[in-house]
């Protein structure tokens, strides 16, 4: 219990300044920049209660939030990215059994569950940050395509995280 | 009442969902419509002194291009001493001038943090309220126009920088001093700027000085950029054209925050005269 505290401490930490001191100077032709911050609500444990889940996802978002001079965005958004994390988890995996399969990692549960999930959490994360930071509707077309790009790029590189960090499955 | 609870447990995910979304979009609402400054920002101590600490690093990086810089403006400063000018008249009188005094004083600050790839952005810089900053006055660096002060923390301050969608600059053509307000362009590109609601009668040539008004908050006459290109988008009563920005927002490294004497003076005329009067 306490290593999986520890874990998800240090990942909170790394993402954070990853994302603050690293990816926030990337852009790709003013389109597409990535947000893998997400990537540490998306990693946390299946058996997460909902209050912790959505405590801990309201504090990385405004951490976020303070570095990027947004107060309540990332907020706003990682809030929404919590509850399509319950929705999903809720419809796709069984409730049974999770004694030795306690995060939803690439290496457990899988490229094609992985990848299905880490897209549509990015996608609805990205969508509502995108539109609530312009809320412009004559600038849409412009937003949606920044979205995409970025969804994009944020999935690639938490699949890229998932490779890295690929541990061999300890069931025979 | 068991039923409600009962609910309300079964459902717990949607209500804490809603619980947080509500505060985070009150934040984000109160925070962008009354422009307070709060501790979630990177003024802060935290946010702050970690930004600052990487930017000590990164600063060693460009320490030739800033040099550069600083030695194209002290060449260009220097030209402007009168020692450097000649007399051609054969008098030479010593004037002690007193019709010139100054209006506006310059304090250097550092940028510690910046972005250029988000629809709003804004800069943190390395003075604040004890240097005496005050929220409103304007930012500039030696190519040009940067932004304005947004909040004052106690030792540093965030300025909105003219990427903003919020940001407009009233400015003007050099040659024909001919007025219209400079944007961000809509599409996100950091080094293109959009000059509108000029009149018709102007006629722009591509390549041509837009500088600041009188009317902003500079002084008359620093670069915004250069016509770059001329369009008829919305069209109508006012001529449109796109402007290449002079200040390149990725490299900011040093920034003059521009002190109005009169600002104040100004700012309390100017309420009193949209006040309606019954």
């Amino acid at each position: 219990m306490s290593r999986i505290i520890l874990i998800n401490l240090i990942r909170f930490v790394m993402l954070v300044l990853l994302q603050v001191f690293l990816l926030k100077n990337i852009t790709l032709y003013n389109l597409s920049t990535p947000y893998l911050y997400i990537l540490f609500i998306v990693l946390l444990p299946f058996e997460t209660p909902n209050l912790v889940l959505f405590v801990l996802s309201f504090i990385l978002g405004l951490t976020i939030d303070a570095f990027y001079d947004t107060p309540g965005l990332h907020a706003a958004a990682c809030t929404l990215l919590a509850f399509v994390r319950v929705l999903f988890i809720s419809i796709t995996v069984q409730k049974d059994g999770f004694d030795n399969e306690p995060e939803p990692t690439l290496s457990i549960m899988g490229f094609r569950w992985f990848f299905t999930y880490a897209l549509i959490l990015t996608l609805f994360h990205h969508f509502f940050l995108f539109n609530l930071e312009v809320f412009k509707f004559t600038e849409i077309g412009y937003t949606l395509s920044r979205f995409l790009l970025s969804s994009v790029f944020t999935v690639f590189l938490m699949l890229l995280s998932g490779l890295l960090f690929f541990k061999k499955k300890e069931r025979k | 009442m068991r039923n409600l609870l009962i609910f309300i447990t079964k459902y717990n995910a949607f209500f804490l969902f809603l619980i947080f979304e509500i505060s985070s979009l009150l934040i984000y609402v109160k925070y962008n419509s009354f422009q307070k400054a709060t501790f979630i920002n990177s003024t802060n101590q935290v946010t702050g002194n970690l930004y600052a600490k990487v930017n000590e690093f990164k600063g060693y990086l460009s320490l030739k291009d800033v040099n550069d810089r600083l030695a194209k403006e002290n060449a260009e400063l220097r030209n402007q001493l009168r020692s450097s000018k000649y007399v051609d008249t054969v008098a030479k009188h010593s004037v002690t001038d007193t019709i010139y005094k100054q209006q506006y004083t310059y304090i250097e600050a550092q940028v510690i943090s910046n972005s250029i790839n988000k629809r709003n952005n804004y800069l943190t810089i390395s003075r604040g309220s004890h240097d005496g900053l005050v929220k409103g006055m304007g930012v500039i660096n030696g190519q040009g126009v940067v932004g304005k002060v947004m909040f004052v923390g106690e030792h540093m301050a965030v300025v909105q920088s003219l990427l903003h969608k919020d940001t407009r600059f009233s400015a003007m053509l050099a040659n024909s001093k001919e007025i219209g307000y400079l944007q961000w362009s809509e599409d996100l590109n950091p080094r293109k700027g959009l000059l509108g609601e000029v009149s018709n009668n102007a006629q722009p040539k591509i390549g041509e000085m837009v500088v600041t008004s009188d009317l902003s908050l500079f002084p008359a006459g620093i670069p915004l950029g250069k016509v770059s290109k001329l369009t008829t988008k919305g069209g109508g009563f006012f001529l449109n054209m796109e402007v290449a920005l002079a200040v390149d927002f990725s490299k900011l490294e040093y920034v003059y925050v521009v002190v109005n004497k009169f600002a104040l003076e100004q700012t309390k005329l100017e309420a009193q005269e949209i006040k309606p009067d019954e």
